[in-house]
């Protein structure tokens, strides 16, 4: 740990956060439950964290693809969104509620 | 370095924030915070076309999104909460041994090829992009307009607030045009 502090950015620095931010995503799933949204978003914070992967990859190795695989995972996560969140909308018209516990029934 | 290290505290911390917050709209907001901290990242590093365009599509268009969704639900805070605080010790554990293993694994790992690499990515991706990547970004072309036709499909009512575009009947010349014989000296008539 202590040489994570020393010297200057190295890959692993960024592997690290990435990890981290993956974990709280996926943790974020786990932990909520119940509310629809608050899962779209940890989705996204999931999607970002690979994104910071794909991108600290591409810049380390000094090849452009990885930002360019980053890009595309930008896009699908940009479609992603807007379907999950029309879908919300459109279950929500219909029920009046966004807890999964409804939607299981 | 120090830069790294403030955006880095500020990307966990709106993390977390992000996933334990109450309110949807204060977590969207974390949420954003977190994209603008990652874009500060990307760009120590070099990668700035990147940030840009994580900043332009993310807050631009993904979060304004999540925003409007979210105002526009009425949503019951309370129920949502009901039972987060029996999977945390389960979630947390969970996410401390995925932590500590992919720590491990970084840990092993061999860095000596990975050096900061200067390029210009903006003329690189232009380079590549267009070129070798064609058919996939042609494919993501199709993907967003999929989802967008898929979006208005979704939540479009059929309802009476909907205004549709007037649609004027279809004449043809049998329902109005009359062709009549007229007699010489004689006129039409009546």
């Amino acid at each position: 740990m202590s040489e994570l502090l020393l010297h200057t950015i190295t890959l692993k620095h960024y592997l690290v956060l990435s990890a981290t931010v993956f974990v709280i995503g996926l943790c974020g799933i786990f932990l909520n439950r119940k509310n629809l949204i608050n899962i779209i978003m940890c989705i996204e914070l999931v999607l970002l964290s690979v994104n910071i992967n794909f991108a600290a990859f591409s810049v380390f190795l000094g090849d452009i693809k990885g930002q360019i695989a980053a890009m595309f995972v930008l896009t699908i996560a940009a479609a992603e969104a807007a379907i999950g969140l029309a879908i919300l909308l459109a279950y929500f018209r219909n029920v009046g509620s966004i807890e999964i516990s409804d939607i299981r029934e | 370095m120090i830069l790294f290290y403030f955006f880095a505290f500020l990307l966990v911390l709106s993390a977390l924030m992000v996933t334990f917050n109450k309110n949807p709209v204060y977590s969207i907001l974390f949420l954003i915070l977190s994209f603008f901290c990652s874009a500060g990242l990307l760009i120590i590093i070099g990668a700035d076309f990147l940030a840009m365009l994580l900043l332009i599509v993310y807050v631009g268009a993904v979060a304004v999104l999540f925003l409007f969704v979210v105002m526009m639900l009425n949503i019951n805070l309370a129920k949502l909460r009901e039972g987060f605080v029996k999977h945390l010790s389960t979630g947390a554990l969970v996410a401390l041994v995925l932590l500590m293993d992919m720590y491990f694994i970084f840990d092993s790992a061999d860095y000596e090829g990975f050096k900061l690499a200067k390029m210009d990515a903006a003329r690189e991706i232009g380079k590549v992009l267009y070129t070798d990547y064609m058919l996939l970004f042609q494919i993501c072309g199709a993907i967003l307009l999929t989802a967008m036709i898929g979006a208005v499909v979704l939540t479009l009512r059929n309802g009476r607030r909907n205004k549709l575009q007037h649609r004027p009947t279809l004449r043809s010349s049998k329902d109005t045009l009359e062709i009549v014989k007229v007699k010489i000296g004689e006129g039409l008539g009546e």
